[in-house]
């Protein structure tokens, strides 16, 4: 548990997912991907951890997920196996109304 | 957050597709992101605390703006049009640098102290060497980190540097850009200069997007109208200049003849009306955008998009009419307000002062540090008014910065050259409405008791003096200059004079 900071990024210990933090709330937050914690993104992968039968829908690259409350949003600089959560519930994707392209 | 954590991703999901061309030569994301690390490791390897580049649009231009984000140095893009002397001031402002440029400047500049030198190819060969050591290190996370400094005509003069920090430009992009959205034959044709803020974005979001971006140097319409048809191009950036040639050239053919061309976004100052009324005659099919925003702003604050074009020419409701000379509504992550002088939030339509705030605002130049006021709004000294609706409306700069062709300039900076001539007791510069350029600048002289000199003589002073686009197109001489109670010349009464005549 930690408090999570804007351009923070993390990784999964159970797939190859990677993700960047765009928004956190001000209090702890446990990250998790295929139910176990995600790590600093210079940490040493834990071995031996594997994905939760409840969290195992994957992610994508380039999208952003949020919580519930929508003051947690990460975005996916890697896809894993492992679905992404927070305090014990998965993190949904944010769907984003296209503008148009301006440069 | 990080730049290069852009590349990273574009590199990783589409490492194949072309990312930049430049004539016959191209990087695909993942050479892209190759490059980026091998002159990273060059960059830091040498004393300079800033990687410039002073040079028209290549390949070393996406290479050196992601070099500059892996090795932790700010990416510094220089004007051309710069004269030498101003040139030196700016390059001491940013030493020690390493300087990227063409070879007949690279062999002028050669002699100048913390300033390394090194000519675009010789970068580009370097970057590009197969058996070059690529970093190991990787880039800071820190988004505090300055990702550019871009040198603007500020309101008293001198240029002064807009910080853009990677918080900025990235959190823009994640707001702005759908990660690759775009298709694997899409092509933009972007011939802004690298030195403007909108080739910055325009790399980040193309990046972003998966977009093949065909560079194009030096812009002229026939050239334009060429390679897009020869690169059968889906979008393309213009100013309002350059679109107005296009136009004229493309209206003395047959036909329009450019049917892959999806979405033409245009920005950079004001679009005469007639202008986009004709272009969207032209391409029916065409989306248009408007987009709107500052250096400040790193880029894009708001959009006019296809639909509200569209709305515009089809309807006879004026509000809705009305609104083809807008520019557009704020993106989502931005909140705009009007103010008054007196920092007061006014109402719909009311005239004020545009005030913009969000995560991409930075609002802060070099040595003077935030210009943000109250909870992080960026003042813009953009005069303007918002309808019903949110539809934002241009109503000139607050300050009297000329902007000719989307360049900004400042009176000042030419009334001073006009005041060193010994003919001269006083000079006013004002920017006129011109349909080609937006703006075209005027001067008004009062000269010496019984001194003259003659129109062309003066032109000449200053293009000698300053860059070419600074040169009055027309002189007027005036017995006399108005000014304020308080001693401050009038410009404003300087234009309404000129302009009644």
């Amino acid at each position: 548990m930690a408090v999570l900071k804007a351009g923070t990024r993390l990784k999964s210990v159970v797939c190859k997912t990677e993700v960047m933090v765009v928004a956190a709330p001000k209090e702890d937050v446990e990250l998790t991907c295929g139910g176990a914690s995600l790590v600093d993104i210079g940490a040493d992968a834990a071995a031996g951890a594997t994905i939760s039968d409840d969290a195992k829908e994957g992610t994508q690259i380039g999208k952003r997920y949020i919580n519930e409350a929508g003051d947690l949003e990460v975005l996916c600089t890697k896809p894993g196996e492992g679905s992404l959560g927070a305090a014990g519930t998965l993190l949904t994707i944010k769907g984003a109304k296209p503008l148009p392209s301006s440069d | 957050m990080n730049l290069m954590m852009l590349l990273e991703m574009a590199s990783d999901a589409m490492g194949d597709r072309v990312a930049f061309q430049n004539g016959d030569d191209s990087l695909t994301f993942r050479e892209l992101y190759r490059a980026a690390g091998v002159a990273a490791v060059q960059a830091r390897a040498s004393a300079a605390k800033h990687l410039a580049m002073l040079d028209v649009t290549s390949l070393a231009l996406p290479v050196g703006v992601f070099a500059a984000a892996w090795s932790g140095l700010p990416f510094v893009p220089l004007s051309y049009r710069l004269t030498r002397e101003e040139l030196d001031s700016l390059l001491g402002q940013i030493a020690p640098s390493r300087l990227i440029t063409d070879a007949e400047r690279a062999e002028s500049l050669s002699g100048l102290a913390d300033t390394e030198v090194v000519t675009r190819d010789d970068f580009l060969k370097a970057a590009s060497h197969p058996s070059a050591e690529v970093s190991t290190e990787p880039w800071s996370m820190d988004p505090d980190e300055i990702a550019v400094l871009l040198f603007t005509s500020g309101t008293t003069g001198p240029p002064k540097a807009a910080v853009i920090r990677h918080k900025h430009l990235v959190s823009y992009i994640l707001g702005a850009v759908e990660f690759m959205s775009a298709e694997e034959d899409d092509a933009a044709l972007v011939c802004v200069p690298p030195y403007h803020i909108a080739a910055m974005a325009n790399i980040a979001s193309s990046v972003y997007a998966g977009r093949r971006i065909v560079q194009m140097p030096n812009f002229t319409a026939e050239g334009w109208i060429e390679l897009a048809r020869a690169e059968r191009i889906t979008n393309a950036f213009v100013v309002p200049t350059m679109l107005a040639r296009i136009v004229d050239v493309l209206e003395g053919e047959s036909s329009a003849g450019l049917p892959d061309l999806r979405a033409i976004s245009y920005g950079g100052g004001k679009m005469p009306q007639s202008v986009i009324e004709r272009a969207m005659k032209l391409f029916p099919e065409t989306n248009f955008a408007n987009a709107y925003g500052l250096t400040e702003t790193s880029s894009t604050i708001a959009i006019l998009g296809p639909e509200d074009h569209r709305a515009a020419m089809a309807t006879d409701d004026p509000v809705v009419r009305r609104r083809i000379v807008s520019v557009g509504q704020p993106l989502p992550a931005v909140e705009v307000e009007i103010r008054d002088e007196g920092g007061r939030v006014l109402g719909e339509n009311e005239r004020g002062e545009i005030y913009v705030r969000g995560e991409q605002v930075s609002g802060e130049y070099l040595g003077q540090g935030s210009q943000l006021v109250g909870d992080g709004w960026f003042p813009t000294r953009d005069g303007g008014s918002m309808d019903a609706d949110g539809y934002l409306f241009l109503e000139g700069r607050i300050d009297d910065i000329i902007v000719r062709g989307g360049e900004n300039i400042s009176p000042g900076e030419i009334e001073d050259v006009l005041l060193e001539h010994t003919a001269v007791a006083d000079a006013a510069v004002v920017g006129l409405p011109d349909e080609q350029w937006g703006e075209k600048i005027v001067g008004v002289v009062a000269c010496r008791p019984g001194q003259s000199v003659r129109v062309a003589e003066l032109q000449q002073w200053v293009k000698d003096r300053l860059r070419s686009s600074r040169t009055p197109e027309s002189l007027e001489f005036w017995g006399e200059l108005p000014y304020s109670e308080t001693g401050k010349l009038l410009r404003r009464k300087v234009r309404a004079q000129l302009m009644n005549g």
